[in-house]
């Protein structure tokens, strides 16, 4: 039975504690938006294996090049001596050559995961479906991943976002550059990213529309406008929603019922009879 | 003539309604009426103030079922209704995890008006999409110690294990004067 949901509802963190808990054995994709390509992350026992995003698997050479393990002439030139193309023969012709040993791959690999899963922290919205016992075609590879310290990275990562939200809760306000005649900008270096944002700067652009034109998610965009934000360079304009009228205060819990044991006794004999 | 009182609460559309009308002896009454909100792509009816069954034990005692509201807009009520209770029902949609997040804040709230033994109902088994109580629990981030049961609220057999596994619960509270009687269903 496939679980199924939306990443709203629940998280990928409360998703991964589910799959580690329950040592669950299978496929879970997500799609970040409808009809978009998606990421799988593959499970065996409770532990990560393997991640296709983009609807891709990687293969080992790509991944030792996008860990930094490998340059692209090396692997290029590894993949040129290979005959089936599968990880094992990419791994042995990569040893074999005394380009890497075994614990660089299987290190560059779990490096590779690691850093695959945490690019899914920023997805906050999209839908979710595992698939038990679903696993990974056989010609790639597969390393096994401990799930409990990527939970614990995914709770930072959440927290971040939760920071992120609570200091810029509105995103449908434009922003300005600050008036601050103490900030000194040329001792400032500014990201790529940062740029583009200040580059959209006007009194007509909302930080929602500047997201839209940029393809940012929320947390991309939160991120840089908190930073361009402490860095004294942009200001806010204040947010016009008032704060939500609070809950009640719960009072103290009233007396246990009056209820001997005897009365429970005859509910139950008669609920068992009816 | 004594009465006692339990509660089935849970977020909308998880089926308490259902859930009370499989064991009650008298037709529910039903205050229900016609949705105007956006829940209304969920149901056309919804329960706007209470269920209310009831199960007569012998000549001297009953056992009422009330069931709270679904919509938010309606929580007050819940206080109100938990007066008094033996203990309470959380019925979950399993099917829907939209509503765990709810279904947690009504546990959560429930247990700050009494701390009267519950249990929690994985409701909509037979729903191809629901997900298995042991999961469910994870995802609520529930202790170990409060089982989720499964639940089918639109079978007697279902709800009656449902409460009885409340009641043995609510016994195991109360002062022994005599034997606890083996769980069966």
């Amino acid at each position: 039975m496939a679980l199924k949901g939306n990443l709203k509802d629940v998280g990928l963190n409360q998703l991964l504690n589910l799959i580690y808990l329950a040592h669950k054995t299978g496929a879970l994709t997500i799609h970040r938006d409808a009809g978009s390509v998606a990421a799988r992350l593959y499970f065996k026992e409770g532990k990560l294996i393997q991640t296709a995003l983009d609807g891709q698997t990687a293969r080992l050479t790509d991944i030792m090049v996008q860990v930094g393990k490998l340059t692209a002439d090396q692997a290029k030139a590894i993949r040129a001596r290979s005959k089936v193309d599968t990880d094992k023969e990419l791994g042995l012709l990569m040893i074999q050559n005394n380009v890497l040993n075994q614990a660089d791959i299987i290190q560059g690999v779990k490096n590779y995961l690691l850093e695959s899963v945490y690019t899914l922290f920023t997805w906050h919205t999209g839908t979710f479906r595992f698939d038990p016992n679903v696993l990974p075609a056989e010609e790639r590879i597969t390393v096994a991943v401990s799930l409990d310290h990527l939970i614990i990275e995914g709770s930072r990562r959440v927290q971040e976002w939760e920071h992120l939200r609570d200091e810029l809760p509105d995103l449908d306000v434009p922003l300005k550059f600050a008036e601050r005649p103490d900030v000194n900008i040329r001792n400032i270096n500014l990201s790529v990213e940062q740029w583009k944002v200040i580059s959209f700067i006007n009194s007509r652009n909302t930080i929602r529309q500047i997201a839209s034109f940029l393809k940012m998610d929320e947390f991309q965009i939160r991120r840089i406008v908190y930073g361009l934000q402490t860095a004294g360079l942009v200001d806010v304009l204040p947010s016009t929603l008032t704060p939500g009228a609070s809950g009640p205060v719960p009072l103290p819990p009233p007396a246990p019922p009056p209820v001997g044991r005897g009365v429970l006794l005859r509910v139950i004999d008669r609920l068992r009879k009816i | 003539m004594q009465t006692v009182k339990m509660v089935v609460t849970g977020p909308f559309n998880s089926g308490k309604t259902a859930f009370i009308g499989s064991v009650s002896e008298i037709p529910v009454v039903r205050t229900e009426r016609r949705v105007t909100d956006n829940t209304r792509a969920v149901k056309d009816q919804t329960t706007v103030a209470m269920d209310f069954g009831r199960i007569t034990i012998d000549k001297d005692l009953s056992l009422y079922l009330f069931g709270t509201p679904g919509q938010k807009r309606f929580d007050f009520m819940w206080e109100i209704l938990s007066e008094g209770m033996l203990g309470f029902v959380v019925l979950i949609d399993s099917a829907r995890p939209e509503t765990f997040r709810e279904a947690r804040r009504i546990l959560d709230t429930f247990r700050t008006y009494s701390n009267t033994p519950f249990v929690i109902a994985a409701n909509k088994q037979d729903d191809e999409d629901a997900w298995p109580p042991e999961d469910l629990r994870i995802a609520l981030g529930l202790d170990q110690g409060m089982r989720v049961l499964p639940c089918i609220a639109t079978r007697k057999e279902s709800v009656k294990a449902i409460l009885l596994e409340l009641l043995y619960g609510i016994l195991e509270n109360v002062a022994e004067e005599q034997p606890v009687p083996a769980r069966k269903r």
